[in-house]
């Protein structure tokens, strides 16, 4: 071996003039591997692979004078981005190539942004720098953050964009679930602007829960809160019996009556159920509560509890009481106070006394509580966090008893444990721990949510987007969501709005729900004699939708309370409700209001005025819009409808001031036949909301 | 030296083997596990979930089901269903047997490229010779998604005819029918140019119905261009501005 190495040493170095040669030869063979390298260099092959498939297209000539040969560069020093994408993916800003099946020369999708301005890992992530394809989309020792899954690219808006926005529906489906689905009871969120996520859910107190309910209703729904209510949002905690029942045991013995919680009423929860069904309909309950029907599909919203099972949950006596006045029991509850008579809240608790399921708590047989069990739940109830989300008497609320998740998105895959067969990225970690958090370790505290793969889809693509570069993000390039309004009238009518849980559907000066209309001009759009008999007796203004405005049994004190409040609060000031006259106008203008109406607008196509010949099913319904509107409302609406509603859906035609005019004096001019048009139109008592909109 | 020369060796055939073996069971774990069938079909036809629509890169929103029958047309129980389409396309599962109703149900994540994919679900009969069937999905990419929304908020309540609990028709209500916007026939033949008219101006700009009002005052260019990239996206047969089909070879 030694000897054969020698030899050849003595047969390349032997001779000083031969050695000179030898190391020529391997100094130019060295100076060539630097240019060899860069000649068969990936994105080299990629730019030659773009020039044979665009000469053969018609447009050749100006893609070939687009194209730029060599290494190209996106440099962003303000977002740090050094992009050298475009050096492979040539075709990006070539508006013609949208027929090139895939990458890396097909044109990027329209987007609101300019390449040149963003760059590509702003939104893809990857290695920017990198000029190989393995180097640039996957993850490297020395870079861990390989391309970002299409599924979660909208994470990237939510960067900069603090906000919803119109173009990213599963980020701010995400986001509403974080702070609905109450993860940010027990996981600490801190916004880039400083801020921290609030959550928007609102579970109920367990102080008083003895009130309200069974220890055998606590255990069953502590083992899984699903079995009593699919849509219950509350999670498994996977309990074992042992620990549902001293859980319960504790909740029960730790809740204090509270005074007005349980009521005895002259008349006994009736068990007519046609009475029941038609309370329950005219009442409208089911805008807010669903109930499974007998096809097994849920009917009704999603704002109160599911009531498919309710007469196996609550006591008689405190569900008399919580129809009577909910505020008793939760001063913050949106549901309604309705102002039911005895007679109608017996009626109504029966019905819902009678929606029981005897197999729900048909196997659960507790025994009396033992003091050490009662012990040992209140150590379950601390250690699980249960007052986290529930106000428990007794209990603080901890404080970080969950990870924070501010920056999430940014973690380290390195820090992260993953589970056998799962792909190594952190969206997969974040999706898994959703899906399954106990999979992770069985002693983990994390309880398992019923959420569908699409939820959960939504809420990565919501932590993906909590990352660094959102916290050290150039203020100018921050986009500031519109902060929440917190607004709340003043005064006996505030009271009253608060106690009639107007907000839960209403929106006015950006507070409230968005189930019925925005009030916040109300004053300047409807007559007041009109507002006093919708109170009285709320009918309906658009045949087809389901969700609609209840009666509220208010006496004429309240009525006018209300009313005088709204007609000088809610006034725009660019609408002086007086300065059009309701009636009066000359049979000329409101005939050629009429022509304009059915012709030039085809305002039918959308609204009915005429009963016997217009269907249109979109917009409210005109036939009385001479008794409910103003003539300066109806006027400026013609105008210009989203300057007084932003978001609706009217569209603005840009009318004259004569069109408009016209279209003004032949509406105000549909005065529905003297008649109330409540009256007139249904929503008498006892008809079922079907029945209603039929008519 | 010969010494330390050996040890070398033996360290790098030992790395070689070590990375070799990591190869393998890494490959190991992403093959799929398909069951053995316990019958045979004569044909497959879909049930329900083709031509949906989902942002690029997303699960469908309802699963995809497809049902083996025999040469009589009933139902087949255990045969072999496997889906397969373009790389990027994900199933879960991607294969199964079919169930005492000879279905079998498969959930879709279409992939990152905006356009129509066709996936395909094979089963095979007695003589093992494959039968196909091919469904078409639409993934949306950003723009279209936009003219989606703007869809559902504007035009859908005239242009699709069908009701749903939250959303009634206004369809049957109108003299003169919308086109809806799956009706590739018509809509294809109309340029991206008139479709923005119309849009913009409302039908008389095209000589067409005043029940479709003018949107120009309403909505924004980009939002008209997100619009007709939507209905492009959707229609039936296929738009050839939509792009290309993904489709496995």
């Amino acid at each position: 071996m030694k000897e054969k190495l020698t030899s050849l040493w003595q047969k390349l170095f032997g001779d000083s003039v031969r050695a000179f040669g030898v190391v020529s030869l391997i100094f130019l063979v060295s100076l060539a591997i630097a240019p060899a390298k860069n000649f068969f260099s990936e994105w080299r092959h990629y730019q030659h692979g773009y020039l044979r498939m665009i000469r053969n297209r018609s447009d050749a000539n100006t893609l070939q004078r687009h194209f730029q040969g060599g290494i190209q560069q996106i440099w962003l020093p303000e977002l740090g981005v050094v992009d050298r994408c475009t050096s492979c993916h040539v075709g990006l800003k070539e508006a013609s190539l949208t027929d090139v099946p895939n990458q890396p020369f097909r044109t990027h999708p329209v987007i609101p942004h300019k390449l040149d301005q963003f760059g590509c890992t702003v939104c893809h992530r990857g290695q920017g720098a990198a000029t190989t394809l393995s180097e640039a989309h996957n993850s490297t020792l020395a870079w861990e953050q390989p391309i970002l899954p299409a599924k979660y690219i909208e994470s990237s808006c939510g960067e900069c964009h603090r906000g919803p926005l119109p173009g990213t529906p599963q980020l701010n489906q995400g986001r509403s679930l974080l702070s609905r689905e109450g993860c940010v009871h027990c996981h600490t969120v801190k916004l880039p602007n400083g801020s921290t996520m609030k959550a928007t859910d609102d579970p109920p107190s367990l102080s008083h829960i003895a009130d309200k309910t069974t220890r055998e209703w606590v255990f069953a729904w502590l083992k899984d809160p699903q079995a009593y209510a699919s849509t219950s949002t509350m999670p498994n905690f996977k309990l074992s019996e042992d620990d549902a029942r001293d859980m319960s045991a504790f909740l029960i013995a730790n809740s204090t009556p509270q005074a007005g919680d349980t009521g005895t009423l002259s008349a006994k929860p009736s068990a007519d159920p046609v009475s029941g069904a038609s309370l329950y309909g005219e009442s409208f309950c089911a805008s807010c509560h669903a109930v499974q029907n007998a096809a097994g599909n849920m009917v009704g919203g999603n704002v109160g509890p599911e009531l498919t099972r309710v007469g196996s949950k609550v006591k008689a006596e405190w569900l008399q009481a919580w129809l009577k006045n909910p505020r008793a029991y939760d001063a913050g509850t949106a549901m309604p106070h309705y102002r039911f008579n005895d007679g109608q809240v017996a009626t109504l608790s029966g019905f819902l006394l009678s929606k029981a399921d005897s197999d729900f708590l048909a196997n659960v047989h507790l025994d009396a509580a033992t003091p050490e069990q009662i012990a040992h739940g209140k150590r379950l109830v601390s250690d699980y966090g249960c007052a986290s989300c529930h106000e428990i008497a007794g209990i603080k609320k901890p404080e970080n008893f969950a990870p924070e998740l501010s920056r999430v998105g940014s973690k380290p895959v390195t820090q992260l444990i993953f589970l056998a067969g799962m792909p190594h990225t952190l969206p997969d970690y974040i999706a898994g721990k959703i899906k399954q958090p106990r999979e992770f370790s069985p002693g983990l505290k994390m309880p398992q949510y019923t959420l569908t793969p699409a939820q959960i889809d939504s809420l990565t693509t919501a932590l993906l987007s909590l990352n660094d570069r959102s916290h050290v993000l150039p203020p100018s390039l921050a986009v500031a969501a519109t902060p929440e309004s917190d607004y709340q009238p003043a005064g006996k009518a505030g009271k009253l709005m608060s106690d009639l849980a107007c907000f839960s559907c209403h929106r006015i000066n950006g507070h409230g729900g968005d189930m019925a209309p925005d009030l916040t001009w109300e004053g300047s759009s409807v007559q007041r004699e009109w507002l006093v008999q919708f109170f009285k007796n709320p009918g309906t203004l658009r045949p087809s939708l389901i969700r609609r405005m209840p009666r509220f049994n208010l006496t004429d004190g309240e009525v006018n309370d209300l009313t005088d409040y709204i007609m000088t609060v809610y006034q725009n000031p660019a609408i002086d409700r007086d300065s059009m006259p309701l009636s009066g106008y000359s049979q000329g203008q409101v005939e050629l209001g009429r022509q304009l109406f059915y012709g030039k607008y085809s305002c039918q196509g959308c609204h009915i005025v005429d009963s016997k010949t217009d269907k249109g099913y979109i917009g409210p319904t005109l036939t009385h819009v001479g008794s409910r509107l103003t003539a300066a409302w109806i006027y400026q609406w013609m105008k210009n409808p989203q300057s007084l509603r932003p978001g609706t859906i009217e569209p603005n035609r840009a009318m004259s001031e004569e069109d408009a005019r016209a279209l003004t004096a032949f509406l105000i001019s549909q005065k529905g036949g003297g008649k109330s048009p409540l009256l007139a139109k249904g929503a008498r008592n006892g008809a079922p909301a079907q029945e209603v909109a039929k008519k | 030296m010969t010494r330390h020369y050996q040890a070398m060796v033996s360290l790098v055939f030992a790395v070689l083997a070590a990375s070799l073996a990591t190869s393998c069971s890494r490959s190991a774990a992403v093959s799929v596990i398909v069951p053995k069938p316990t019958a045979f079909g004569a044909a497959i036809v879909e049930l329900s979930g083709g031509k949906q629509t989902a942002q690029t890169g997303s699960l469908l929103p309802q699963p995809v089901v497809v049902q083996v029958n025999d040469a009589q047309g009933a139902a087949v129980a255990g045969a072999l269903v496997e889906f397969s389409a373009v790389p990027g396309v994900a199933f879960v599962p991607p294969n199964g047997l079919t169930d005492s109703s000879g279905q079998v149900t498969t959930n879709v994540s279409l992939g990152g490229m905006a356009g129509r994919y066709e996936i395909v679900a094979s089963t095979s009969d007695k003589s093992h010779k494959a039968i196909e069937l091919n469904i078409e999905e639409i993934a949306l990419g950003y723009q279209q998604t936009l003219g989606r929304l703007l869809n559902d908020q504007y035009c859908e309540r005239c242009h699709n005819p069908e009701s749903t609990v939250e959303r009634v028709s206004n369809f049957d209500n109108l003299e003169v029918k919308p086109h809806p916007f799956t009706e590739g026939d018509t809509l294809n033949k109309i340029s991206d140019a008139d479709l923005t008219a119309i849009i913009g101006h409302g039908g008389p700009a095209l000589s067409k119905s005043a029940l479709m009002p003018a949107w120009g005052n309403t909505l924004s260019k980009s939002d008209i261009q997100a619009l007709i990239s939507y209905i492009r996206a959707i229609s039936d047969p296929p738009s050839r501005s939509a792009g290309p089909v993904y489709a496995k070879n």
